[in-house]
């Protein structure tokens, strides 16, 4: 216990701030529902992330986005397990035929308002996985989507600017 | 034998599974089956693994009659193998007990082969009618419990579908492919020396590992030399993966016993280490970085002080840690005897990499088949017997343990001279295969030129793919709480498994 509690002081706060930074790749469209959320959750957000074909390369980037370096929960952004409590969906891609009923049935699980953000550039419809049989390809084909952020994969700092701007 | 030279003979269809017997008899593993599509013929392929040398034996099969005699029997690891052949190229393995799809899902069309050559690539597949038939249990008491495929975290999708009694888990099942991108197919139409950035996206934390198979496989085929610098900077790169994933996953098992410390302590760790690769090599992961005939990414004097102060960080760091996780009652409860895969049953498996190691199978690629610069390093192999969660968690620890030293030694000794060549195109009607231990264990790549010197076939073996096999076992008659941590310390790829 004491070994614990002295590698905890030891380390202290690492947090960084890291707004600004690797903000160049996301793309808000707009939405009016990121207004209603800003408005009616105060900031406060609830994300379930849904990989629907990735290489798990975002998946990756966006479990660092938990670390306490970048500790998105000082931003009062969090991770839930259960669509029902979702205010925003952070898809990756490229959504696989496989993927696509699943997919659908998250959004549709997920009450309104609720926003939709296309991770990375497979999600995007950029990346190296185009249609094919098996691929049914960007993230809007199958479901709309309020904001993107490219990236293979995106960094932390991306994805984190991203996920504010698209609520701000 | 030499480096990465695999033995290839070819034996009547009615021979096929009588060689799988004879293997199986001599005590050798199964490492992958597949089946390619020749103008004339198909072709079904099994390489076997005997003492680190690995043999294929190939047989053709003609495209009216399109079966093949199962070895499944023989080797459980078949199973699926087969299943997926039948699925994606439609030759049907007799003898296999279980016929049903695999990554293909019953709502395609039933003659969709999607790597058929007369399949195009981009056929959009209606969906259509179909069932799938799950394993059932019955009788009092007993209850099912399905998961996925999108699950409770960040998380790639899959499904479970376990059968319990109160507690404790007697059945799982797992339905895997909902990632399934057709990278295979996509290879069909993809030149040699692009292919490595679709290598590098098979799964995407053993993007080094994939894409170097890739390129050594290449490189087997058309006899391209990779300068010294590159071979030595390309094994530094695999040992960083390996780390990396080794942290960050020690963490997660940490995180699943609620004892989270350790996860932001160890992913503290893992950022450093990536933060490095992105100030030396220009991405987090080393992304696209090895390519046929080399790399594209160097080091430099400061770059290797940087990377030397770090490791001693990390190390310090990383030996209270290790401390911590050992020293707490807590976690040993949840972590002792927890998810047992014998080794009896990781011998019938043919389970790789730190799962094998942690079940008393001593096999590592980089000692047995090793490339350079692997055969000219010593290096230890940690075994252990108990096969629990806590037996997989201490592989990785020494892994990583070992990794630095070998990064050390690497960068102490790097050679000098150019980091890439001109790699050629392969010649037609030829094959190549490469074996590389990525931080999960092997990997194996087999490449086939056509007539006309295009690819033909890519084959990408994922450690995963047998893997998943040994979860499915280990979890019995554990309680379904503790199936969070079992799957953790498998941690195997869903998109290596689905392709």
């Amino acid at each position: 216990m004491i070994r614990t509690l002295f590698q905890i002081f030891k380390t202290g706060i690492v947090t960084e701030n890291v707004l600004g930074r690797d903000a160049d790749n996301i793309e808000v469209l707009g939405s009016k529902l990121s207004k209603i959320i800003k408005k009616r959750f105060r900031g406060s957000l609830t994300i379930r992330q849904i990989d629907a074909g990735s290489c798990n390369g975002c998946e990756l980037e966006i479990h660092a986005l938990n670390n306490s370096i970048y500790n998105i929960e000082q931003y009062g952004v969090r991770f839930t397990a259960s669509p029902r409590f979702a205010d925003l969906l952070l898809v990756t891609g490229p959504v696989t035929l496989n993927m696509e009923i699943a997919l659908k049935r998250t959004y549709e699980a997920t009450p309104t308002p609720k926003l939709v953000v296309a991770v990375g550039d497979c999600g995007c419809g950029q990346g190296i996985f185009d249609e094919n049989y098996a691929t049914i390809g960007a993230i809007d084909k199958v479901i709309p989507v309020d904001a993107r952020i490219k990236g293979c994969p995106p960094t932390p700092a991306a994805l984190l600017n991203g996920i504010l701007q698209a609520i701000s | 034998m030499s480096v990465n030279k695999v033995l290839t003979y070819t034996v009547p269809a009615d021979k096929f599974a009588g060689t799988a017997f004879e293997q199986k008899k001599k005590g050798a593993f199964l490492a992958a089956e597949w089946s390619a599509e020749s103008e004339n013929y198909f072709e079904v392929y099994a390489c076997y693994r005997l003492n680190g040398e690995y043999q294929i034996v190939r047989t053709e099969i003609s495209k009216e009659k399109a079966e093949f005699d199962s070895i499944s029997g023989y080797y459980l690891a078949a199973s699926r193998f087969e299943r997926q052949i039948y699925s994606l190229m439609g030759i049907k393995a007799i003898g296999n007990t279980d016929q049903r799809p695999w990554i293909k899902f019953e709502d395609w069309p039933v003659d969709a082969w999607p790597l058929r050559k007369n399949f195009k690539q981009n056929t959009v597949l209606r969906r259509s009618e179909g069932t799938y038939d799950w394993i059932q249990a019955e009788g009092e008491g007993v209850f099912e419990i399905p998961v996925g495929p999108v699950h409770a975290g960040i998380i790639e999708p899959g499904h479970f579908r376990f059968q319990a009694v109160g507690e404790a888990i007697i059945n799982l099942e797992e339905r895997l492919g909902y990632v399934h991108k057709g990278i295979e197919k996509r290879y069909e139409s993809t030149p040699w020396l692009e292919g490595y950035k679709l290598a590098g996206r098979v799964s995407g934390d053993s993007t080094v590992a994939h894409s170097l198979a890739y390129c050594i496989a290449l490189e087997a085929m058309t006899g391209c030399k990779v300068p010294a610098r590159a071979a030595w900077l390309r094994a530094i790169f695999l040992e960083r993966e390996r780390i990396a994933n080794h942290l960050g996953d020690i963490g997660a098992i940490g995180n699943d016993a609620a004892f989270s410390i350790l996860l932001y302590q160890l992913m503290r760790l893992k950022e450093m280490l990536l933060r490095t690769n992105q100030l030396l090599w220009g991405h987090r992961y080393v992304m696209d970085k090895i390519v046929p005939g080399g790399i594209v990414a160097d080091i430099d004097k400061n770059g290797i002080e940087q990377i030397l102060t770090e490791l001693k960080k990390i190390e310090k760091e990383f030996k209270l840690l290790v401390k911590i996780y050992d020293g707490n009652p807590s976690l040993e409860e949840r972590v002792l005897t927890t998810g047992i895969l014998s080794k009896a049953q990781a011998l019938e498996l043919g389970v790789v990499g730190f799962v094998a190691r942690a079940s008393g199978l001593d096999i590592d690629s980089r000692v047995q088949n090793p490339f350079s610069p692997y055969d000219q390093l010593e290096i230890k192999v940690p075994v252990f017997t108990a096969g629990d969660v806590n037996a997989r968690v201490w592989v990785r620890i020494e892994e990583v343990r070992e990794s630095i030293r070998l990064i050390r030694l690497l960068l102490n000794n790097l050679p000098s001279g150019a980091i890439k060549t001109d790699c050629p195109l392969p010649p037609p009607n030829k094959t190549g295969f490469a074996v590389v231990e990525g931080w999960r264990g092997e990997i194996i790549y087999w490449l086939q030129s056509d007539s006309k010197g295009a690819i033909n076939r890519c084959m990408a073996r994922d450690p995963s793919a047998l893997n998943w096999k040994g979860l499915e076992y280990s979890v019995l008659d554990n309680i379904v709480p503790d199936f969070p941590l079992c799957n953790k310390s498998f941690n195997a790829s869903y998109a290596g498994n689905d392709l």
